[in-house]
């Protein structure tokens, strides 16, 4: 059938500077590039260009540009360019449309409407660079009071303590699973987590037996609907366990990995045939009930002799709050959310664009609700979706968030454009691929490098606006609503925020 | 305190009183009592410290004869008698009334909108389900009640064989109003003079604040207040004052009078040491220390702050833990000074026997019949 699809994107080459290198030939993955040797000419096809840049980016002569293309439709504010598209390309297919990467629909983005506090007289500002400046943050349960024995100089803790994880900074690596992305992708995360002291998250593919003695520690390992490569190694070399129920950019359906991509090593580490379909199921099957989630909390407590915390992982929806509140009561150590920007390999665009809350009012509705009922420090809350900078990550802090995951940034720092073809399997950055030829080209010295920068980079800018204002370890900021206020929000939004408005 | 006040949106908290403070307690380690004058002096001699919006002082040892009712310190505000006729009722519904009085004052002193102040001595009428509180609670409760339910009237403190006083004038001002030079005896004295940078004064928002015996002067802002509010109100201490010093008081009652924890092990949890020191502590003081820091992390007291805590046969002072704002003790034969200043001791104690800087979130405790207070020598700058 012909397409009536219009080229996403246009590719101009300024012959002048182009030298014939067809670098740009062999980096692109979707096949754009191609030389004439008898007309000694590059040319391209732009309708297979998906816009990830890195042709652009390797070409010695930046002799590149790629961006949107400029034919258009006729203007409709109701017929966008992007709904047109969708719907022919589903009059060709008759399927559902496929997408990678987080919502990118202009919802508001609740970080840019909150504005942090700095102190001025009344209370001096902390200088990092000269003061101590403490981002060190334990995730579990931690008991109501300490029961203390004191002996004369002697004191001595009688209370049995829950399981907690120490980082080093507020910022942990969010699900990717081995098959969703490469290899060397997934061990830069944990080489990089290892080296900071912080974690990652193995997402749902299990943890590739060769690197469980070296990283298990900084693993939190995923136990999600089908059940790929859990095994009692598995939950017993990791730092904690998670429970995956949802995914904020797939709230309420399961995964799908295809068998192209079940190559030997995924297949061993997942424990199925190779080249099978990966298929995790919508629900998990043995938890239709808020009970049922308990009795798997604490099946996989007694599987780890109760020296890991279990997390459990909800995608952020209507009634969020209630939900938490539930998963808390049911004995997780820690509830972590994903919110309506969330990232994922593969995922519906429908149900991406459409389904779920944004994070800032789930995180800001679920602490307030844990509090109310007095259960507050009987979790940690961890939230994913939506973090893009260290501003955003110690405005969640402020909103009452213990720590926060990061996907895409981290994704990004490791050379990840958003191009949101993930699902393709033909990332040409490496990523979210398992050939080959396109895994090689990330080094995992030298993206774990990249990495660990930039969780330095953002750690130091946390030190900064925490010095600004007054605040020399993080656990004061928790919470600490007192910090923020809100611009241009509406009297709703800042309710639920918790949050009063500039100048109020 | 103790009751249950939820907000729909913690957008509608009132703003919070931001305030600098001069601070100075003294107390006879022997247990003798002696008059107001040394603390007046020493707060006069801070004058710069306050802008005369506030003054205090909390006495303990006040009341010999009655050392085994609560006494209960109330304002009445405008002067408002039926504010009295209900708080009356109020009382003689809830405890017996041993012996009650207007606290004699002086009007001829210079303060605004001196309030009418009463004490009354009280043992607790207990019945039905207030069966089962402590005495204590019980008297917290009924503090409580009066100061929320009841419009203009305030209870300054509610301890046994002690009182608070404070007003809104400079503090010499606010000991003439109370003739505490003159009227007035007591083993321990803490003061507290007031420069708030946002609120009028109100009588009842002066420092020192009390519940039961135990009082708190406090200087310094808290940048940690909505993490510290928030750990509170979970444990059902609600704040009504909106100040720092409300934070400090509950987490005080929290840690000290609820738990049973002791000074030392409290000012590890306001002041908690930094993670480069834990580490390389002995194994068992590091488990200590992290996990004190990983339980009660919510009420690590960030920010600056000095604060002078007392009750009875006990006072301590502490800094955050950078010493961002000053602290300084002094001893000389029974007597044991803590003050903003140093100059505040020496105006009173000119020839001093030992007088150190404690370190930053380094506790120096006072305690009756005891020489606690030489630990923090050891610790000081």
């Amino acid at each position: 059938m012909k397409t009536f699809l219009l080229p996403e994107f246009t590719i101009e080459r300024r012959d002048e500077r182009c030298i014939r290198c067809r670098v740009c030939e062999r980096q692109c993955s979707q096949e754009g590039h191609y030389y004439d040797e008898e007309l000694d000419t590059m040319f391209h096809r732009e309708e297979v260009c998906v816009g990830c840049q890195r042709c652009v980016v390797f070409c010695p002569t930046n002799a590149l540009v790629v961006r949107p293309h400029p034919s258009e439709y006729r203007p409709n504010a109701n017929w966008t360019r992007e709904k047109l598209q969708d719907l022919k390309k589903q009059a060709e297919t008759g399927g559902v449309i496929l997408t990678g990467s987080g919502n990118d629909k202009p919802y508001r983005i609740y970080w840019d409407h909150l504005v942090l506090n700095a102190s001025q007289v009344t209370n001096p500002s902390i200088d990092p660079l000269r003061e101590p400046m403490e981002l060190r943050t334990f995730l579990g349960r931690k008991p109501d009071m300490l029961d203390i024995e004191i002996s004369d100089e002697d004191v001595e803790i009688k209370s049995d303590l829950y399981p907690n994880l120490m980082i080093e900074t507020p910022i942990v690596f969010s699900a990717m699973s081995y098959g969703a992305i490469s290899y060397t992708a997934f061990k830069s995360l944990a080489m990089a987590a290892k080296e900071f002291g912080t974690l990652f998250n193995t997402g749902e593919g299990g943890l590739p037996k060769d690197m469980r003695e070296k990283y298990g520690s900084n693993a939190i390992v995923q136990v999600a609907s089908g059940r790929f490569g859990v095994d009692p190694e598995y939950l017993n070399v990791s730092a904690a366990v998670e429970i995956k129920i949802g995914q904020g950019a797939k709230p309420g359906i399961g995964g799908h990995l295809p068998g192209e991509k079940v190559s030997v090593n995924i297949s061993e580490t997942r424990m199925i045939p190779e080249g099978t379909d990966a298929l995790s199921p919508a629900p998990q099957h043995d938890i239709y009930s808020i009970e049922d989630l308990s009795m798997l909390i604490y099946a996989l407590k007694e599987a780890t002799n109760y020296e890991k915390p279990v997390s459990v992982k909800i995608a952020a929806v209507h009634n969020v709050a209630a939900i938490a509140s539930g998963i808390v009561r049911a004995g997780a150590d820690i509830v972590a959310i994903d919110g309506l920007r969330g990232g994922t390999g593969a995922a519906p665009k429908i149900i991406r664009d459409n389904v779920g809350i944004p994070i800032e009012l789930a995180l800001a509705a679920v602490d307030k609700r844990l509090r109310d009922e007095g259960i507050r420090n009987k979790c940690s809350i961890l939230i994913a979706g939506g973090i893009r900078c260290s501003g955003d990550v110690i405005k969640a802090i402020a909103l009452g968030a213990d720590a926060v995951y990061i996907g895409s940034p981290a994704l990004i720092a490791m050379g990840c454009t958003l191009c949101q073809k993930c699902y393709t399997g033909k990332c040409a950055w490496g990523i979210c691929t398992q050939d080959p030829y396109l895994t090689k080209r990330l080094n995992p010295e030298i993206a774990s490098r990249r990495l660990v920068n930039l969780l330095r980079g953002w750690s130091h800018e946390i030190k900064e606006m925490l010095g600004g204002m007054g605040i020399n370890a993080i656990e004061s900021l928790r919470g600490n609503r007192d910090h923020l206020r809100g611009v241009g929000l509406e009297e709703w939004e800042l309710n639920v925020l918790g949050v009063k408005g500039a100048g109020e | 305190m103790r009751f249950n006040i939820r907000h729909e949106s913690e957008r509608f908290l009132p703003e919070k009183d931001i305030q600098a403070c001069g601070l100075f307690g003294v107390m006879n380690i022997k247990g003798e009592r002696f008059g107001g004058e040394r603390a007046i002096k020493a707060i006069v001699n801070m004058k710069a410290r306050g802008n005369g919006l506030g003054g205090g002082y909390a006495v303990y040892g006040l009341y010999p004869e009655y050392r085994d009712y609560y006494a209960l310190h109330i304002m009445y505000q405008n002067k408002n008698l039926e504010a009295k006729k209900e708080v009356d009722r109020f009382l003689s519904n809830n405890f017996d009334i041993v012996y009650d009085e207007e606290v004699p004052t002086n009007p001829e002193a210079d303060v605004m909108y001196p309030p009418l102040v009463w004490r009354y001595f009280v043992s607790p009428k207990k019945r039905g389900e207030s069966k089962r509180l402590s005495d204590d609670d019980y008297v917290v409760a009924k503090v409580m009640h009066i100061n929320t339910s009841i419009d203009d009237a305030y209870v300054f403190s509610s301890g046994k064989d002690m009182g608070v006083f404070k007003g809104v004038g400079f503090p010499e001002d606010v000991a003439d109003f109370f003739m505490l030079d003159e009227l007035y005896k007591g083993y321990l004295w803490t003061v507290h003079s007031r420069f708030p940078t946002n609120t009028p004064g109100w009588w009842g928002g002066a420092h020192p604040f009390s519940i039961l015996d135990w009082t708190v002067v406090h200087n310094g802002e808290i940048s940690s207040y909505g993490t510290n509010r928030r750990f509170l109100e979970m444990h059902g201490y609600f704040c009504t004052l909106f100040t720092d010093t409300e934070v400090m008081a509950y987490a005080v009652d929290l840690l000290m009078r609820r738990q049973g924890l002791p000074i030392e092990v409290v000012s590890k949890i306001f002041a908690a040491p930094m993670w480069d020191i834990i580490d390389y502590m002995d194994e068992k003081k590091r488990k200590l220390y992290s996990t004190l820091r990983m339980v009660y992390s919510p009420l690590l007291i960030n920010g600056p702050f000095t604060v002078i805590v007392a009750h009875h046969g006990e006072m301590f002072g502490i800094t955050d833990r950078i010493r961002l704002r000053p602290i300084t003790a002094g001893a000389k034969g029974d007597f044991v000074f803590l003050s903003s200043e140093e100059s505040a001791i020496r105006a009173v104690s000119p020839k001093l026997d030992l007088v150190w800087t404690p370190r930053g979130g380094e506790p120096v405790v006072v305690r009756l019949n005891k020489k606690d207070h030489l630990i923090s020598l050891k610790e000081s700058i």
